[in-house]
């Protein structure tokens, strides 16, 4: 996984003008809300995700930065413009299909050149930016195939060049890697990123994929029955889950009900029957004592330990029931006093090291209280 | 039925047997010298002779053709706009009737569809004084009416098979809507509005019924003019016709698949 | 280089839709006007038709409104029409022979079409079009001509009474020729095609594996035949069916030219009411019952285009 971007993002400068304003868009189908009262800002060359599972609304918002669908309520604005009438042909966006959408009855290079043909642009001048195009995705010899002819990847290529051929403000990819196997897939994760960095194009991106959503966004927004449930960055919204459904939707998650028993300085106890044990959190918001919160850790955060170890700020006692073995990582499932399973995750190079733990025995997990989050949603 | 495939395959053979026995007899025995079915009275192309020197058939033969074109070419247009319409546009005012008008035609028996034309004609030459009497205009109104529906079918399926996005990628590079379909719909479909151009010129070229209720005098179709002479009993000449069309349609279909091989063969 | 899709203006919005909804408008509302006109409004001619009297003259049909001598308008319908249809035997029994008929072919169509269109699915895949071709060749040959040729097999000196008289089988010619007989044949033999297509079109879809694993939790073949292949291939058994049934119900050529004096058939009847009797209000009387008889399976048939068409 490619870390976080260094840069500093556009939307944290206050001074920056979104390029895309959603404001408080709502569309149904019939009964069913497909988007609901969405408001969003993207920012100049961003790499921006809607992440979520298939109905969440991710592919119904895109269709409207499109034009393919009209909202019922709310607008639609690009560079400033409100553009929630105006039919796709006429805005200044070009799209990805997720089926690709590549014309069968034309070749490569007419399937480049339609968008610029609609423009009226020189004959010259098409030219030479359709093999401009074909450069750039690495298919010069490829000008005069027709789309049957290429494999799965030449055709995502194709399509890119396509959408980016008119060099519009906002391209919008729907699941644009979906069709590819898994090795081509993160090979050209990278290849997107880079080619979005060099052209500096805001790219729109949907995906249900978490992981590929991480590797590539500058920002992304998690989305939930029609609702944005959190909009940050990668690393923001694994760290920092601000709801019960993006903690578990991202990532695995060890997750306790409680209630908080009283707050100090440096954070919050929370009293949770089922890890049978008051628990610590780093608390971000003052909670007054009795407010129901979930307390969540991720399993990599949770070390285990077959004799006691030092105290921390949560160490917690059970029997290991389950060990996975993954390559890279092992993960065990400690069941603990109180009747939860506690997954925790162990890098094998620290499995090796440590003692060696089995079915049965008795294992430690501890966290400090800054590694969990306490959520009221 | 897996462990007796001679079972399926003797079935197959005997059927089709059936469907080509007659056409086969058609076919000899129009290349007999004797008049009588009866009896083989040696090989003779006399009846190919007379039969175009008969300018009574030959005369239908002509009306026919031109109904035919007429009919094929206006169903297409119609076809197409229906089909477009059911698949493409949603929910809209007069989907349903428009959906029952479209596919009631298929099964609906010709006596009544020629019946309710020729009533339909009378009805607005009383009224508005067209169409005045009855001819080829009148016979390729009623041809169209239902082959139109066939033609709506055809591309229908294959509009429902047609990847949307298609249409989406062009509008989202800049095409207007007509753009759209002139640009990519027609040639993706075009396979579909030749075979559905060719059932229609068909279906008006073979039939009796419709034609013979919403003719008038002096507009006399092929098949009326066979239908009246087989009444009489069977005659050499409809079999030298018979051959004939089996050949053409033969030889177009021949040809069709030729092509269509050619071009599969190009995309590989 | 300034963007050229950016630099494109957004029309004026109202304008726009106008022309989109235009544009939407004309392919909708040609078809429509068209077979609104031609298809739709003729069947309310007939409905008015099959009410009136018969007169003499053209059209000969009498008026359903009239002005009563007080000045009143004056709705006249007339029944007569319908009653005669049931009183006279003639209409009933035409119109239950050719349900009779129509059902009875149409069984007979299902019984050879159906391993026609199974015996296609399990050939090697290169002769399957090929195959299919074959059975569509027929149809694009003259209806009348394919019926008119079963005239010279069936009839008196005919090749099927030739060959057995030949044979020594039989001392005189058989009659089959303007029989019962002869227009279960034509019917088969012209609407056969019909049967298969779509019967191909549903077996040709079914996964194959279904077979497979029918096999594999220990049915036998003729048991997965009649348990798996025939409830899947419902569908097309249901949409052969109709196309079979219900145009073979108003036949009118085939019972015409193969069939006998007693082989009455409704759309014989209607079209000799028509013709050869010129009342038209019996004629269009007729129409109306057999529009009646057949609303049920159109619409069933219609239904079943429909959810086609969604899946």
């Amino acid at each position: 996984m490619a870390g976080p971007r260094p840069q500093l993002g556009a939307w944290q400068d206050p001074s920056a003008a979104p390029l895309v304003e959603i404001r408080n868009v709502t569309k149904t189908f019939g009964e069913h809300y497909a988007v609901d009262d969405v408001s969003l800002a993207i920012y100049p060359g961003e790499f921006f995700s809607l992440l979520g599972a298939s109905g969440c609304g991710k592919t119904t918002l895109l269709r409207m930065l499109a034009g393919f669908e009209k909202p019922d309520k709310g607008s639609v604005l690009i560079g400033g413009e409100d553009v929630t009438a105006v039919p796709p042909y006429s805005r200044p966006v070009n799209m990805m299909f997720q089926s690709y959408a590549l014309f069968p009855h034309l070749s490569v290079a007419d399937n480049i050149a339609f968008g610029l043909r609609q423009d009226r642009v020189p004959r010259a001048e098409v030219n030479e930016r359709v093999a401009e195009m074909l450069r750039l995705v690495r298919l010069d010899g490829y000008a005069r195939r027709k789309p049957d002819q290429l494999s799965g990847g030449q055709r995502q290529r194709v399509a890119l060049a396509r959408a980016l051929v008119k060099q519009p403000k906002l391209l919008l990819l729907d699941e644009p890697l979906g069709a590819l196997d898994r090795k081509l897939r993160e090979h050209t994760q990278f290849e997107l990123v880079n080619l979005q960095e060099r052209l500096g194009i805001t790219f729109v991106m949907v995906t249900h994929d978490q992981e590929e959503a991480m590797t590539m966004s500058t920002r992304m927004a998690v989305m939930n029955e029609g609702r944005i449930r959190q909009i940050g960055t990668p690393a923001e919204i694994y760290e920092y889950p601000s709801n019960r459904f993006v903690a578990g939707f991202i990532g695995a998650v060890n997750q306790f009900e409680g209630r908080v028993t009283e707050q100090l300085d440096e954070g919050l106890t929370v009293h949770c029957e089922s890890a049978g044990t008051d628990l610590r959190v780093h608390a971000q918001h003052e909670v007054a004592p009795g407010t129901p919160v979930a307390v969540v850790v991720r399993p990599e955060k949770v070390r285990i330990f077959a004799e006691q170890p030092p105290p921390c700020d949560n160490g917690l006692s059970g029997k290991v029931e389950e060990i996975a073995y993954l390559g890279d990582v092992s993960i065990y499932h400690v069941r603990v006093a109180g009747g939860v399973l506690i997954e925790a995750q162990l890098t094998n190079r620290a499995r090796r090291a440590a003692a060696p733990l089995t079915w049965g025995d008795q294992a430690w997990v501890c966290w400090n209280a800054d590694d969990a989050v306490a959520l009221l949603e | 039925m897996m462990r007796r495939p001679s079972l399926v395959f003797s079935l197959l053979a005997f059927g089709y047997a059936f469907l080509y026995a007659p056409i086969v007899s058609l076919i000899v025995y129009s290349f007999n010298e004797s008049r009588l079915v009866t009896v083989w009275a040696g090989f003779s192309t006399k009846w190919y002779t007379s039969l175009l020197q008969n300018e009574q058939l030959l005369g239908a033969a002509w009306v026919s053709l031109r109904i035919a074109v007429m009919n094929a070419t206006l169903a297409v247009v119609l076809g197409t706009l229906a089909g477009t319409a059911l698949v493409r546009f949603g929910r809209f005012r007069g989907r349903s009737a428009l959906a029952l008008m479209v596919g009631a035609p298929l099964v609906m028996p010709d006596v009544i569809l020629g019946l309710a034309s020729l009533l339909l004609f009378v009805a607005m030459e009383q009224l508005i004084g067209w169409p005045a009497g009855r001819g080829m205009t009148t016979i390729t109104i009623a041809h169209v009416t239902f082959s139109m529906a066939y033609v709506a079918v055809i591309v229908q399926s294959r509009l429902v098979r047609l990847d949307p996005s298609l249409e989406e990628a062009a509008m989202d590079l800049g095409a207007r809507p007509w753009k759209v379909f002139f640009v990519i719909t027609l040639p993706l479909i075009a396979p579909a509005l030749a075979a559905g151009w060719l059932l229609a010129f068909t279906l008006s070229l073979d039939d009796l019924v419709i034609a013979s209720f919403t003719s008038g005098p002096g507009a006399s179709t092929l098949p009326m003019v066979v239908y009246s002479s087989v009444r009489l009993g069977v005659s050499p000449e409809i079999n030298a016709l018979a051959s004939i069309m089996v050949g053409l349609v033969t030889l177009g279909i021949v040809i069709a698949g030729v092509i269509m091989q050619r071009r599969a063969a190009d995309a590989r | 280089m300034p963007s050229p899709s950016s630099s494109k203006p957004a029309k004026p919005l109202h304008a726009l839709r106008e022309r989109l909804r235009l544009g939407r408008g004309t392919v909708a509302v040609v078809p429509l006007l068209w077979l609104g006109l031609f298809f739709g409004l003729p069947f309310l001619i007939i409905a008015r038709i099959s009410l009136s009297e018969v007169v003499i003259g053209l059209p000969p049909y009498s008026d359903l409104l009239s002005w009563a001598e007080d000045g009143m308008l004056q709705l006249r319908l007339n029944f007569a029409n319908f009653m005669l249809l049931w009183q006279d035997s003639l209409y009933l029994d035409a119109f239950i022979n050719s349900l009779r008929v129509a059902a009875t072919a149409t069984l007979i169509c299902l019984l050879i079409g159906y391993p026609m269109a199974l015996g296609i699915t399990r050939v090697r895949e290169s002769l399957r079009v090929p195959l299919l071709m074959l059975v569509i060749l027929p149809f694009w040959t003259s209806f009348l001509i394919r019926i008119y040729a079963w005239i010279g097999i069936l009839k008196g000196n005919g090749l099927i009474n030739n060959l057995l008289l030949g044979l020594g089988l039989i001392d005189e010619p058989l009659a089959l020729l303007h029989t019962d007989f002869a227009v279960y044949l034509g019917i088969v033999y012209a609407y056969l095609p019909f049967m298969v297509l779509p019967l191909y079109a549903t077996l040709s879809r079914m996964d194959h594996s279904l077979l497979e694993a029918a096999a594999d939790l220990g049915c036998r073949p003729l048991s997965a035949f009649w348990r798996v292949t025939v409830p899947l291939s419902l569908p097309g058994i249901v949409a052969g069916s109709l196309l079979v049934f219900v145009p073979a119900v108003g036949e009118f050529v085939v019972p015409d030219l193969l069939g006998g004096p007693d082989s009455l058939m409704i759309g014989k009847v209607l079209w000799t009411e028509f013709f050869n009797n010129r009342d038209w209000p019996v004629a269009t009387a007729v129409a109306v019952a057999l529009l009646a008889l057949l609303v049920v399976p159109v619409l069933l048939f219609e239904r079943f285009r429909e959810k086609e068409q969604d899946a």
